[in-house]
């Protein structure tokens, strides 16, 4: 994969990933263009592009546009499912996703991305593992704040929050 | 213990604020406020304002030393936010790497996203980031860990790989799975970028394939698609255990957690079938190893869900990539079928493109679906409807070519896209010259395509078409017709709206208008002229345009009418401050006045002579050979200069880098008459005979010919049409065509259909007769409609490209007042060569080719001739010093046994460009040293009385050269002496030491010196400098400087070692490189050919070849041994060349190259 954006409708740009190095200038003309061929086509049309040399899949969930630019021998199916998945894990995590999560919480959205695609490749497909590895990330976050010894005092505190692991996390 | 608690207390708010349930949006933080106050804005000004101001804020936090690290998250947050929204915050690129390395958990992971987001792999501040992320690759903390492998894949600066490589490596052994596939996915990352770094670990990767998490081995295949992809011979042992992972994947075996949507592991399964079809292309046997599994892939893969579609459609691919088998074949075609009928409208798309990729094996298939596809051809969605014509493109033959023709350019026109507009040209060109019907369809056909596309058209379009026009094909009464058709047609052009055409347009417009309007009869030079006249005042016409008016102006200005249209235009523009364009006007206005020089210049010719060009630019010798006297530094060959700055520069990181002699001659392709190369060979002799059995050539050395007289020589196989009829045997087309062959490829009529749709149907059906006649039926010589046959427009496609060079299309003009240099000119002279060319020999194998002994191989006249030490200079009798081309092919012919001449020696001729009569010197040759592998004997130089000749003859322990000095006066020269010296030889005198007395040389006869020769560093050509002085009867000193050009084989000696003292060598020697070499790939054992060829030219030992490797070596005289290791790499050689001594791996491979490279 070359690079996947996610822009609305008003034609904002929300989040954007690129795998393959491209310089500012290039990516600014790319997100142009592309939103714009982009925002052109009608709903019924065919999710697919050809556009300069890239193969463009996108696909558009409420307001929110994915897309991603894969290479001439992909298979563009499959991409339109690794979008599927990705907004299954943002709907998971941020418990039906909607584009403020997004806006507001762009950088979790960044980390949710890097979990599932890494070098532009698919590295874990398992929606539960994903998860899994970014909230350990979160609750180290969380936890790290505190002196090690008061972790438990707080998992206590914030039981609701079923921090069952982590003890085994800050022992780290 | 109080600390401890106040701290927690403050700590506490915050933990709470931050947005514990992670789905809402923080309303308090900052982030929050900037972008409601941004989507509170109406103006795209005020957002501006907010932004500049809000930057300036960051700005200021960050850099204060109070900032937490915690605050310093949030204001990277909020600096990524802006540079999504298109302000650059490169201030805090800086800090997005403090934060990566100084920052705790999430803190940490925000720098490092910004890092990421920030920053691309070239940009330098990612320097600072390697110790970063080194240390947390050391972290105990799994988390750490992660988030450095994870950055490590998005970003990393490639010549610091090295650095954290063995960190990666010995991740992959880690317990967790979750490291060990961020590991293996970083190293795919590092093989993407920098494959050569990571080549050692092919082992490891074998090891991941073979782990037990079937994420990890999942991870694995992104690397073996890219290593397959790139030689899928290396890797078809793992064929089995592709297979096997596919069978249990497809059977279910794998955990529930790798379901997607109840199918188990697509992706796993694409990549798979992926690497399968990579791997089965071409090859039937490992393609019957998977027949199995794709059947059973094809069988599960029933569920109405998008992802099964994925894998059918990978399935597809890989069918009919691989060997074909009937049965998968089938159905492979019936889920075509599906696709194309599928009222969803990506599967539609898929179809059609899955069509387009086996019309070329099954046109039946599209004859199937004719209806569906006329349809697409109308669809609202623009991308359906290229991709249909796409697949038009690619079924259209001599029948349907109009009909087709005419769809692309109704896109054409509406099309905005310039990408499009570009390739669409593009095609509808190819299928005009290869299809065309008739001269004026075509005429007309390219007219629109120049006005449609304009100037974004590729620049080998008007090319190709102008010299379709000039060279035109077999029949000289059809050429002239096109011409005719063609000049009437721009000048009805011209006399409407000149200024709406297109530059490229105008210039082929010049062009033919300036070189046919004659063809035309009544139309007045002047008339055409004044046409031509305006095009000089449009606004937009760029200034080359102009010049291309003022060629076509000039080539008709005759007659006192055009005079003065010529006088007028060099009063409007004579003050015009482009200097070419008056350089131009005055041309025009001389020789509008002066018809016989006119008729000189530009003589008027119909056919096409190629201009004779002297390329060994012979007519400067004795400008080189004055500029070396006055003491000018000799010239050194782009390859030596380079490799001196090389080695001031230090390391050279890149190990199979471009070869400097390869882009040298694909320079010379390129039609720029490359100076370097021409005056590297003259420049280097001092004089030009060394090149002289080429002649009037071009070198063509290295140069893929891919064209030959007599049109596309490899490709032409490759066309649709015959790859569907003779490179796979399809059983299903068989089959297919078979049981269609009486049948017309129209389907019948539906059963009557009311009115209006009932037009509209007859409509289609009329449109699908049209677009799919000839299809399927091909074979079977179906009714010419057209009236004209093809055959004779196959030639028109072919004669034309392939000589796509810009201004290649004034060449055939003899257009000499064109100051650009004329390519097409140096084209001509290749195609001469070409019917001579030593390479077309090649193909008719000669006994010599077969038998591999050092005398026997047949080294060409153009071999000889650059390599002055070849151990069989056979020098083609009376061989004149301005060859014509032609006569080579015929000494070459003649000399396939040559061991012979080189034993007798007697028998060779030297020619002495000075001198028309030959000399005859080998007799001189000392005994001792006849029957040794010696140069031709070159002459030095030569005055009044003396001439001086020399060789450079081959012992097994020295390389000499002997001096031949012939007296022909009747007079003696006394005191005759001879001095040399040279940077990069010893030269010692080998009869008595170099002090010895003077002597004389009396009249009519030839005194012989010898002197040894030993290099003192290794270089690729090596150059002697000498003087020869003596005394006239009359006392008079005279003297004379020479020079003699020397190569490093003349230096190179076998070593005859074992294969275990090569071991021990090759360890102890240290200076390495690495390059591809070509490989003589046209004989049956491409690796043992090439090693062979290498050791009959360059004296190497083959010491041992064992399977798809070969070791050789060899020495340079009285200096180090250099190994070389060369292995079979996808179609090319990998060598590996080491020595002590640094510069001779280089210098050696240039000469490897050049041995290769000349057949």
């Amino acid at each position: 994969m070359r690079f996947m954006l996610l822009f609305s409708r008003q034609g904002k740009l929300r989040l954007q990933k690129w795998y393959t190095a491209t310089a500012e200038r290039d990516k600014k003309k790319m997100v142009r263009e592309l939103m714009q061929v982009v925002l052109a086509r009608k709903p019924k049309m065919c999710s697919f592009l050809e556009w300069r040399d890239l193969k463009i899949v996108y696909k558009r969930y409420a307001s929110l546009y994915f897309c991603c630019a894969v290479e001439e021998q992909d298979n563009e199916l499959i991409t339109l499912e690794v979008i599927h998945r990705f907004v299954e894990l943002l709907d998971k995590y941020f418990g039906s996703v909607c584009e403020l999560d997004i806006i507001f919480n762009f950088e979790k959205a960044y980390f949710i991305l890097d979990e599932f695609l890494m070098g532009g490749e698919i590295q874990d497909t398992s929606k539960k593992s994903v998860l899994k590895a970014i909230e350990q990330a979160d609750l180290l976050q969380e936890v790290s704040v505190l002196e090690p010894h008061l972790a438990s005092l707080v998992s206590n505190f914030k039981d609701v929050n079923k921090l069952t692991t982590v003890v085994v996390l800050t022992v780290l | 213990m109080s600390d401890v608690v106040e701290r927690t207390l403050t700590a506490l708010p915050s933990l709470l604020s931050s947005d514990p349930s992670p789905g809402r949006p923080s309303s308090t933080s900052k982030l929050g406020t900037l972008i409601r106050g941004i989507t509170e804005l109406t103006s795209k000004h005020d957002e501006e304002k907010l932004i500049q101001r809000e930057l300036v804020s960051i700005k200021e936090q960050v850099s204060s030393p109070n900032t937490t690290m915690r605050q310093m998250k949030e204001l990277m947050v909020r600096a990524v936010y802006c540079e999504m929204l298109g302000y650059e915050a490169s201030f805090s690129y800086i800090h997005a790497i403090k934060l990566a390395q100084q920052g705790t958990a999430l803190d940490k992971r925000v720098g490092y996203l910004a890092v990421s987001l920030f920053l691309n792999e070239s940009h330098e501040l990612l320097l600072l980031l390697v110790n970063t992320v080194l240390k947390d690759l050391q972290s105990t903390n799994l988390i750490e860990v992660c988030m450095a492998l994870t950055v490590v894949g998005q970003v990393f600066p490639k010549d610091m790989i090295p650095a954290i490589l063995p960190m990666v490596e010995e991740k992959l052994n880690h317990p967790k799975e979750i490291i060990r596939r961020k590991a293996v996915l970083a190293l795919y990352k590092f093989y993407l970028i920098a494959p050569n770094q990571v080549q050692h670990i092919h082992s490891k990767f074998r090891k991941a394939l073979c782990d037990k998490d079937p994420g990890v081995m999942s991870a694995s295949l992104h690397i073996y698609l890219e290593m397959v992809t790139e030689k899928p011979e290396s890797y078809k042992d793992l064929v089995v255990s592709f297979v096997t992972i596919l069978k249990q994947v497809v059977g279910g075996k794998l955990p529930i957690d790798f379901n997607y949507h109840s199918v188990p592991a697509p992706w796993l399964q694409i990549q798979l079938l992926r690497i399968l079809s990579l791997l089965g292309k071409n090859d039937r046997s490992t393609s019957e190893m998977m027949y199995e599994v794709l059947d059973e892939s094809l069988r599960r893969a029933e569920m109405n869900h998008n992802i099964t579609y994925a894998i059918l459609f990978e399935c597809v691919k890989t069918i009919y990539t691989i060997h074909p088998k009937a049965e998968l074949l089938e159905k492979a075609a019936k889920c075509i079928g599906n696709f194309v009928l599928s009222p969803k409208i990506n599967l539609k798309y898929l179809g059609l493109k899955a069509l387009t990729y086996v019309v070329q094996q099954d046109a039946n298939l599209a004859l199937q679906h004719q209806m569906t596809i006329i349809e697409c051809l109308d669809h609202a969605d623009l991308i359906i409807k290229r991709e249909t014509l796409e697949l038009l493109f690619r079924i259209t033959n001599g029948q349907n070519v109009k009909v087709i023709v005419e769809k692309l350019l109704e896109f054409l026109r509406h099309s905005k896209d310039d990408y499009v507009t570009i390739d669409l040209g593009g095609k509808v060109t190819e299928l005009a010259e290869k299809y065309a019907p008739d001269n004026s369809w075509f005429i007309r056909t390219m007219n629109t395509v120049f006005l449609l596309v304009g100037d974004q058209m590729q620049p080998d379009i008007p090319n190709s078409f102008l010299r379709l026009l000039s060279e035109g094909f077999e029949s000289a009464e059809e050429d002239q017709q096109l011409r005719l058709l063609a000049v009437d047609s721009y000048v009805s052009l011209l006399q409407e709206q000149p200024a709406r055409l297109p530059q490229r347009f105008l210039q082929v417009i010049s062009w033919v208008l300036g070189e046919y309007s004659s063809v035309k009869e009544g139309l007045e030079p002047a008339t055409v002229l004044r046409l031509l006249a305006p095009l000089l005042d449009l606004r937009h016409c760029s200034s080359e345009t102009k010049s291309w008016v003022l060629a076509a102006m000039t080539k008709l200005s005759a007659g006192p009418a055009c005079l003065s249209v010529a006088q007028e235009l060099a009063e409007r523009h004579g003050g015009s401050l482009d200097t070419t364009l008056r350089q131009r006007l005055h041309e025009l206005q001389h020789l509008a006045s002066d018809g016989e020089l006119l008729r000189r210049v530009l003589p008027c010719s119909d056919g096409l002579e190629p201009l004779e060009v002297d390329s060994t630019l012979s007519f400067l010798d004795g400008f080189v050979s004055e500029a070396l006297a006055a003491g000018a530094a000799p010239y050194k060959p782009p390859h030596q200069r380079q490799e001196e700055l090389a080695q001031e520069k230090a390391l050279s990181v890149e190990p199979y880098g471009l070869s400097l002699p390869l882009s040298l001659s694909s320079s010379s392709i390129a039609g720029r008459l490359s100076p370097t190369v021409l005056s590297m060979s003259s420049g280097l002799s001092g004089n030009s005979t060394e090149l002289s059995p080429k002649g009037g050539a071009l070198r063509l050395e290295g140069v893929t010919r891919v064209w030959g007289k007599e049109g596309y020589l490899a490709k032409a196989a490759l066309k649709p049409e015959e790859a569907a009829k003779t490179e796979v045997p399809c059983p299903l087309s068989v089959l297919q065509e078979g049981g269609s062959a009486p049948r017309t490829p129209v389907v019948s009529l539906p059963a009557p259909a009311p009115g209006p749709s009932l037009q509209a149907e007859r409509e289609k059906q009329q449109l699908a007769s049209c677009l799919f006649m000839g299809l399927g039926s091909q074979g079977a010589a179906g009714p010419c409609l057209m009236g004209k046959a093809e055959p004779t427009r196959h030639g028109f496609r072919k004669k034309v490209k392939g000589q796509g060079s810009s201004s290649g299309a004034r060449g055939p003009s003899g257009d000499s007042a064109s100051s650009s240099p004329s390519p097409l000119s140096a084209q001509s002279a290749m195609d001469n060569l070409l019917c001579s060319s030593p390479l077309d020999s090649g193909s008719t194998p000669s006994p010599a080719d077969s038998a591999p002994s050092p005398a026997d191989s047949a080294p060409s006249p153009a071999d000889s001739a650059t390599s002055p030490a070849d151990p069989a200079p056979h020098l083609p009798h009376d061989l004149p010093a301005n060859n014509r081309p032609c006569d080579a092919q015929e000494d070459l012919t003649e000399d396939t046994d040559t061991s012979e001449t080189v034993v007798e020696g007697n028998s060779v001729a030297v020619v002495d460009p000075y001198d028309p009569e030959p000399l005859c010197l080998s007799p001189h040759l000392p005994e001792e040293l006849c029957g040794l592998p010696r140069s031709e004997i070159r002459p030095l130089c030569r005055d009044a009385s003396l001439v001086l000749s020399a060789c450079c003859v081959r012992t097994d322990h020295s390389s000499l050269l002997v001096v031949f000095v012939s007296n022909a006066s009747d007079s003696a020269a006394r005191r005759f002496a001879l001095q040399m010296t040279s940077g990069d030889l010893e030269v010692s005198r080998v009869r008595g030491g170099p002090e010895e007395e003077e002597e004389h040389v009396e009249g009519h006869s030839v005194a012989v010196y010898q002197y040894s020769l030993v290099p003192t560093r290794p270089s690729v050509h090596m150059e002697l400098a000498g003087r020869a002085s003596y005394q006239r009867p009359d006392g008079e000193p005279q003297s004379t400087p020479f020079s003699y050009g020397l190569s490093l084989p003349d230096f190179i000696r076998p070593l005859s070692v074992s294969t275990e003292e090569y071991g021990r060598l090759w360890l102890a020697s240290s200076n390495d490189i690495k390059q591809n070499l070509a490989l003589l790939s046209q004989e049956p054992d491409p690796l043992r050919a090439t090693l062979h060829r290498l050791r009959d030219r360059l004296q190497l030992n083959v010491v041992d070849i064992i399977a798809s490797e070969g070791i050789v070596a060899c020495q340079l005289l009285q200096g180090p041994p250099c190994l070389m290791h060369c292995r079979l790499n996808a179609g090319c050689l990998a060598v590996w060349l080491r020595s002590s001594l640094p510069e001779l791996p280089d210098c050696l491979l240039y000469h490897c190259q050049r041995a290769l490279a000349q057949h």
